[in-house]
């Protein structure tokens, strides 16, 4: 059963619109471009690119024919159309699928990395240099479409731990890799998967050894730079029996006037009693108020948890000018959790189609979906959402929220949750709420000598308390400051 | 220290405030009562700038400052607070971080140094402890789920943290048993000082057996229609508004 509730918000005028008006001049800041030189693919897309792309990372035999058969495949689809968004069609002829920082072949040391990236990390607020990073965090730095740094890496070692860019792991650990890939996303997926497959080129692999528990986060910090460049990266975390790890993906891009794509995949396998928590602040550019440029984030996320374990996705989106994204989870063994926190923010011309699947194949598979929607200027939200359980999973249980917020009339929230329960034991509940942020909420807030934009970053913050609770501090932090940027001046 | 003057107000262009003369010196408590829809709330809310009321003629004057021209939060920072009748929910942002922000704000205004966690904790204790509010009610979300005399209570211990200079009180009595109507006197005459003046808006007699006002006015479809001391709220108990629309009429 599906349906539509789209609720869009009233025709009144208010004060708030005018605020909203004048708010939506804030711009992105994160926008600027590193000059640097770059090796890149002509464009379009044919074998030919495949097979280069493959030499270019001088890869095994197993890979190149994944890639071939991916090509093939993706050949035969279509660009789906179901989702809530709208735009014009993409030549996938116009867009270079190979772009590489030119630097020396290997890196032994983060000193050899180009100065220029290293600024350009710096400048987003991720130091690279040693003496200067995250306490606790590690970080793989994906700059276009190669990973360029990978910090802690030592320390990591010493525990068991495998972390670092998706190619040297192909190279190193071939075994885990062949037997890894495409095993929870196969090619056939859907039409950008299938295109991802094709076409990767690099993004963070990630290996936790059975009873370990990873000593600290893991983190991939992606940037798009180069121009007409589509990046299209892989990402693989395999947590082994009993495992634990805890992973952050940050991500922008500079400001351009074209649009650009993103289509990732990321694959994660849970084994049994394994956890994996996986927490996104997604921030690539927007577009501007207008609605020009921006970049277009067609993803697919998705986990496999076996006996007892547990996949838990928390995300912020606040970018891209489309995000169409579902983090899914197989609930494949008995006892296994899925969990799904998200805050999708739209604002000016942003459309979103974001939301999650729970498939429950196991008996006493148990299921969360906390889902946020906030929607300003013009912005488009969608929640869509499949749980599924399968004939076999007795006892499964899911719980589904979905709450949107408007800010101002021009905007919308939209939800279409999917349901569909074999057998009778299963319990599945879904809640849906909307609401406007209230004009006696801020006047009570000033009241007390707030801002008007404290005052909204304020109800915002709380609306999405229960997801904010869910990211590692530091995150957190960072996705609250995102939010009030993204909304500045937007409320009143 | 609050000068109205003549104040004309107006909802979706229905006049509600017919010309408003209120005036409140340091140290007083004044009573403002009046019957349903005459116009005492919105009173309240236009004096701390709420914008769905235009104001249409007159003047306010607080500390020589005219403060129609003030946004509600500088109207705040400078010192005005309200007690709101109906009380809004804030979901998710709890009373401790509401006020804490609050407090920063309002004494970043005034080019004070922010406080940190543990000044907050002295600052709420003893104003917690006199209004009966234990600690959960403090760290759950603003007004989420409060009973209607917790609500009444959390706005006067609001009050007392954020200490104005003019605390205007919108049926902070209403809806409260016997008991918690003397526990918001005593709060209230914990805040009152020389320096300080307090309007309280008020159906009941009760209220003010506890806190003594200076004046009594009665608000009668948007006009003050009759001031005087104390008694003259003893005296609307006993004959209702009635009589005043006889006698004045
Ligand atoms: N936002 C609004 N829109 C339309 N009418 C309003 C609005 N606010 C107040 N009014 C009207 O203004 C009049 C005065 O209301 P107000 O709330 O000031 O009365 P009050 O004296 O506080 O009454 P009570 O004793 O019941 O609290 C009422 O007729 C009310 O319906
Ligand atoms: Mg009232």
């Amino acid at each position: 059963m599906a349906q539509d509730n789209a609720i869009q918000a009233p025709e009144v005028v208010s004060e708030s619109d005018e605020l909203i008006a004048r708010s939506i001049e804030q711009e992105y800041r994160w926008g600027f471009v590193t000059d640097i030189e770059a090796d890149a693919a002509p464009k379009g897309l044919n074998e030919e690119i495949i097979r280069f792309i493959s030499a270019k990372k001088n890869e095994p035999e197993f890979l190149l024919n994944f890639r071939l058969n991916s090509f093939a495949h993706w050949q035969t689809l279509e660009e789906p159309q179901w989702p809530h968004v709208h735009y014009a069609p993409i030549d996938f002829q116009e867009i270079i699928y190979y772009s590489a920082p030119k630097q020396k072949e290997k890196l032994t040391s983060l000193d050899e990395v180009d100065p220029e990236i290293l600024e350009t990390y710096e400048k987003l607020g991720i130091p690279l240099q040693e003496q200067k990073m995250l306490a606790g965090v590690a970080v793989d730095a994906v700059f276009d479409s190669v990973s360029v740094a990978t910090t802690f890496k030592e320390t990591l070692k010493d525990a068991g731990v495998i972390f670092g860019s998706f190619s040297e792991a192909v190279h190193e650990y071939p075994e885990l890799i062949e037997k890894y890939l495409g095993s929870v996303v196969p090619y056939r997926d859907n039409f950008y998967a299938s295109l991802n497959s094709a076409v990767f080129s690099d993004g963070s692999f990630c290996y936790i050894p059975k009873g370990v528990r990873c000593p600290m986060e893991l983190s991939t910090y992606f940037r798009i730079n180069a121009a007409e460049t589509g990046q299209f990266e892989r990402t693989l975390i395999i947590a082994d029996e009993g495992a634990q790890v805890s992973y952050l993906e940050g991500c922008t891009a500079p400001v351009r006037d074209e649009n650009q794509l993103h289509a990732a995949v990321v694959e994660l396998v849970a084994h049994k009693d394994a956890q994996i928590k996986y927490s996104t602040v997604q921030n690539w550019y927007p577009g501007n108020k207008e609605g020009k440029g921006g970049i277009y984030n067609f993803v697919t996320k998705r986990g496999r948890a076996d006996e007892s374990a547990k996949i838990s996705w928390t995300q912020v989106e606040t970018g891209s000018a489309i995000t169409w994204k579902y983090p899914s989870v197989i609930l494949r063994g008995d006892n296994a959790v899925g969990e799904f926190y998200s805050v999708a923010l739209t604002n000016n011309h942003q459309q979103a189609d974001t939301g999650t699947k729970m498939v429950h194949l196991g008996r006493n598979t148990r299921s969360t979906i906390i889902s946020k929607g906030i929607s300003a200027g013009q912005g488009q939200n969608s929640y869509r959402g499949l749980v599924r359980v399968a004939p076999g999973a007795t006892n499964a249980r899911n719980y589904s929220q979905c709450d949107s917020m408007l800010i101002g009339d021009k905007c919308g929230a939209h939800t279409f949750p999917h349901i569909e329960v074999a057998g009778p034991t299963g319990q599945v509940e879904h809640e849906a709420t909307t609401s406007k942020i209230g004009e006696d909420q801020l006047f009570y807030l000033r009241q007390r000598g707030l801002s008007e934009e404290d005052a909204a970053s304020m109800l915002i913050n709380g609306f999405c308390k229960e997801v904010f609770r869910e990211l590692p501090m530091e995150f957190a932090v960072e996705a609250r400051k995102l939010l009030g940027i993204s909304l500045e001046g937007n409320v009143g | 220290m609050l000068e109205v003057k003549d104040l004309h107000a107006e909802v979706d262009c229905t006049p509600i405030l017919k010309g408003v003369n209120l005036s409140v010196r340091p140290g007083e408590v004044h009573a403002i009562m009046g019957p349903n829809g005459s116009g005492k709330s919105t009173l309240a809310q236009v004096l701390a700038g709420h914008e769905s009321f235009k104001v249409t003629g007159g003047s306010v004057a607080f500390d020589g400052k005219d403060l129609l021209t003030l946004a509600p939060e500088e109207r705040a920072r400078e010192g005005v607070f309200l007690a709101f009748q109906y009380p809004v929910e804030i979901p998710g942002v709890s009373n401790t971080y509401l006020l804490k922000a609050a407090v920063n704000a309002i004494r970043k205004h005034r080019n004070e140094d922010e406080l940190d966690a543990i000044d907050f904790l002295k600052m709420f204790k003893s104003s917690m402890k006199l209004l009966d509010l234990d600690e959960s009610l403090i760290n759950r979300p603003v007004n989420e789920g409060f009973s209607g005399g917790e609500k009444k209570r959390n706005e006067v211990f609001q009050m007392m943290v954020l200490n104005p200079k003019l605390a205007i009180l919108d049926e902070a009595d209403s809806g409260l048993d016997i008991d918690a109507v003397k526990i918001v006197a005593k709060g209230v005459a914990q805040f009152r000082n020389d320096n300080n003046a307090v309007v309280i808006v008020t159906h009941y007699q009760r209220l003010l057996d506890y806190i003594e006002p200076d004046f009594v006015h009665v608000l009668y479809d948007g006009r003050i229609v009759r001031s005087g001391v104390k008694d003259l709220a003893l005296e609307l108990e006993e004959h209702g508004y009635d009589w005043l629309k006889n006698s004045d009429a």
